[in-house]
């Protein structure tokens, strides 16, 4: 079990690091918030710049006073009991978390969704060119799929947008939803259909990852001793696929799932850009247009534990799914 | 018998064996190998435009093409004077994707080599010393591994607000080197307890002699892949830290292409303009695809074991 609380301290670490180490980044940015959000009302508004400045203003009892230190130990303070502080110029005043609250939906359901269709289809498809080892079929797909991995998400996302969205307009450009929300068929569709180009997307680039990921696994899987005797045993087929290779060959892509889940979580600022996706990495994004320190370290912060904690989930249910390397 | 060897080394033949070993033996396994030669080419040719096509191709100047009438927007279709059309300014598509070779390129290796050189320093100090240094870099290493990278290069790019190559491939390799010193780390461990190193320690060998002689040449194929996947990594967020605009735009660079695309010449709303999004990401594609291929051969170049058959 000691392993257990070592992993557990880590993880705790991780989080303690990420965040001191951003608290002190983003104070030492340059640029202040109050003129950030004078030049956003002069180029969104055409203001002059003495209205702009007198509205931006209306910031500086939301910008915090004091030597750096103090105001470190009490923001830390504040993050273990769950208050993030308020956003400063993005929306003055409304408690970061709140904020927060409100974009994680929308970033959970597009990677949470994205992963599981990646994962299913990319393992299905690896697991058959492992079948195929060898053939015209296995070698063609290993090739495309390994320079579809080198691609980077965001340019499969313009293109998408460009082609998809405005040019054949199949899909909306921009936003989550254009209807009323509602528990309704129709919101849940509208909410959907908004969704499909940032998940496409993701399921582009990482099926190639999984689908590799799994025609290794399988075919080392292939080779085991277990296989060959299970054939001999005359056990059928389907059975043979099912439960001694799929398993088998699935585990160690476990681990990679829950880190998958965290990488995406961090490339999700692309994609939510480009779509103007209204997710945690876009909220990220425009904070830091914005130099709303608290509400960037917020959605940094998110981000961090979201990964972490997903590290932490997939090595600990990783060895009581696999007993051959369950720890003491 | 005579002790005495008639054979004598000349300095002209270590250069012999390091050319015949270096440079002969890994092209003809690169030639053999198809994929991984078209890889080659394309690299080269990358770097080859990096290099010379500056001197070539005129500086991209604004309103180079005539100067574009609102609201038509831009509608300068490829020619034979501007091969690739031209962008928001009047400026020529083609010279903007030379131009901004140098530093894409600059940027990309030396992430690629910072991120290289500081995973082989930490796994292998990790891995040889063991004990309380071990456990303390692995510690390091496990909290960096955790944090998300990009989130925290966009952080960190608004406050080292800097276009120098060096000072931004730093920056990408922050938190790029943990992965490989780990996996050194556990390659190294399983290296030391064979029999080879163990001879050499008893030979009394010294210690830059068992890991530069003994241990490198065994890991140098790992290494010169995770070199190719770091330049990649660093690539994907280089350009993509350009795109969203949150480093200077002091050059040209593709990233600051694709975000003149997709901010100000619309080139996702009119048929139009799609070769101006377009330029910029075949540029890049193209870029990682050589990569990918060449890293095809690497194992077979660089892999002692596996060099046998030529």
């Amino acid at each position: 079990m000691r392993w257990i609380y070592r992993r557990l301290i880590s993880a705790f670490l991780a989080i303690y690091v990420a965040v001191s180490l951003t608290f002190f980044i983003v104070r030492a940015m340059p640029g202040n918030p109050v003129d950030a959000l004078t030049q956003a009302l002069i180029q969104q508004y055409y203001m002059s710049y003495e209205a702009a400045r007198a509205l931006a203003k209306a910031l500086v009892p939301f910008i915090p006073k004091g030597p750096l230190i103090e105001q470190y130990f009490h923001y830390i303070a504040n993050f273990f009991r769950g208050n993030l502080g308020v956003s400063i110029s993005y929306s003055t005043g409304v408690p970061v978390t709140e904020l927060l609250a409100s974009r994680i939906p929308w970033t959970v359901l597009v990677v949470a969704t994205s992963l599981l269709i990646s994962f299913g289809l990319g393992t299905l498809i690896g697991m058959l060119m492992a079948y195929k080892h060898g053939s015209k079929l296995d070698s063609g797909l290993a090739l495309l799929f390994s320079i579809l991995r080198s691609i980077p998400a965001y340019l499969i996302a313009l293109l998408f947008l460009s082609v998809f969205a405005f040019q054949l307009k199949w899909f909306p450009t921009r936003g989550a939803y254009s209807v009323q929300p509602s528990f309704s068929l129709q919101f849940i569709a509208d909410v959907l259909w908004h969704a499909a180009l940032p998940i496409l997307t993701w399921v582009v680039v990482h099926v190639s990852g999984w689908a590799l990921g799994m025609r290794g696994s399988t075919i080392s899987v292939l080779g085991e001793d277990y296989i060959t005797y299970a054939k001999a045993r005359g056990l059928p087929s389907r059975r043979i696929v099912v439960t001694y290779v799929g398993k088998n060959a699935i585990l160690p892509l476990f681990t990679q799932f829950m880190l998958s889940l965290g990488f995406m979580f961090g490339g999700s600022v692309f994609i939510e850009y480009i779509f103007s996706y209204p997710g945690v990495g876009y909220m990220l994004y425009q904070a830091i247009t914005l130099r709303d320190w608290f509400l960037m370290i917020g959605a940094f912060d998110i981000i961090v534990i979201a990964v972490v904690i997903g590290a932490l989930i997939a090595d600990l249910t990783y060895s009581f799914l696999d007993p051959r390397i369950r720890r003491e | 018998m005579s002790s005495k060897s008639k054979v004598k080394v000349t300095p002209k033949d270590i250069i012999k064996a390091y050319i015949e070993d270096w440079i002969i033996v890994p092209g003809k396994i690169l030639v053999r190998n198809r994929k991984a030669f078209i890889g080659f080419l394309i690299t080269l040719g990358y770097i080859l435009m990096a290099i010379v096509g500056p001197h070539i191709v005129p500086f991209p100047r604004n309103y180079t093409c005539p100067v574009y009438l609102p609201p038509t927007l831009l509608k300068w279709p490829p020619s034979l004077e501007h091969p690739l059309g031209c962008g928001y300014f009047g400026e020529d598509i083609w010279g903007e994707i030379v131009w901004g070779a140098p530093t894409v390129l600059q940027i990309a290796f030396i992430a690629g080599f910072i991120t290289t050189i500081v995973g082989i320093t930490v796994g292998m100090i990790s891995g040889f010393k063991g004990g309380a240094l071990d456990s303390v870099l692995m510690g390091i290493t496990d909290i960096v591994m955790t944090i998300p990278g990009l989130p925290l290069l966009i952080v960190l790019a608004t406050v080292i607000r800097s276009a120098n190559p060096w000072v931004i491939g730093m920056m990408l390799s922050v938190t790029a080197w943990a992965g490989l010193a780990r996996s050194i780390r556990s390659q190294v461990l399983s290296l030391k307890e064979r029999e080879f190193i163990e001879a050499a320690k008893v030979l009394g060998l010294s210690t830059g002699h068992i890991v530069f002689r003994e241990i490198m040449p065994n890991l140098m194929s790992y290494i010169a892949i995770n070199f190719i996947f770091a330049t990649t990594g660093a690539i994907y967020s280089s350009v993509g830290l350009y795109f969203l605009g949150l480093l200077p735009y002091t050059t040209f660079n593709w990233g600051i292409m694709l975000n003149m695309a997709y901010t100000q010449a619309g080139a996702q709303y009119s048929f139009h303009t799609i070769h101006y999004l377009l330029a910029p990401i075949i540029a890049i594609i193209g870029f990682q695809v050589g990569l990918v291929l060449f890293s095809y051969a690497i194992d077979e170049m660089f892999n002692p074991r596996l060099r046998t058959e030529v």
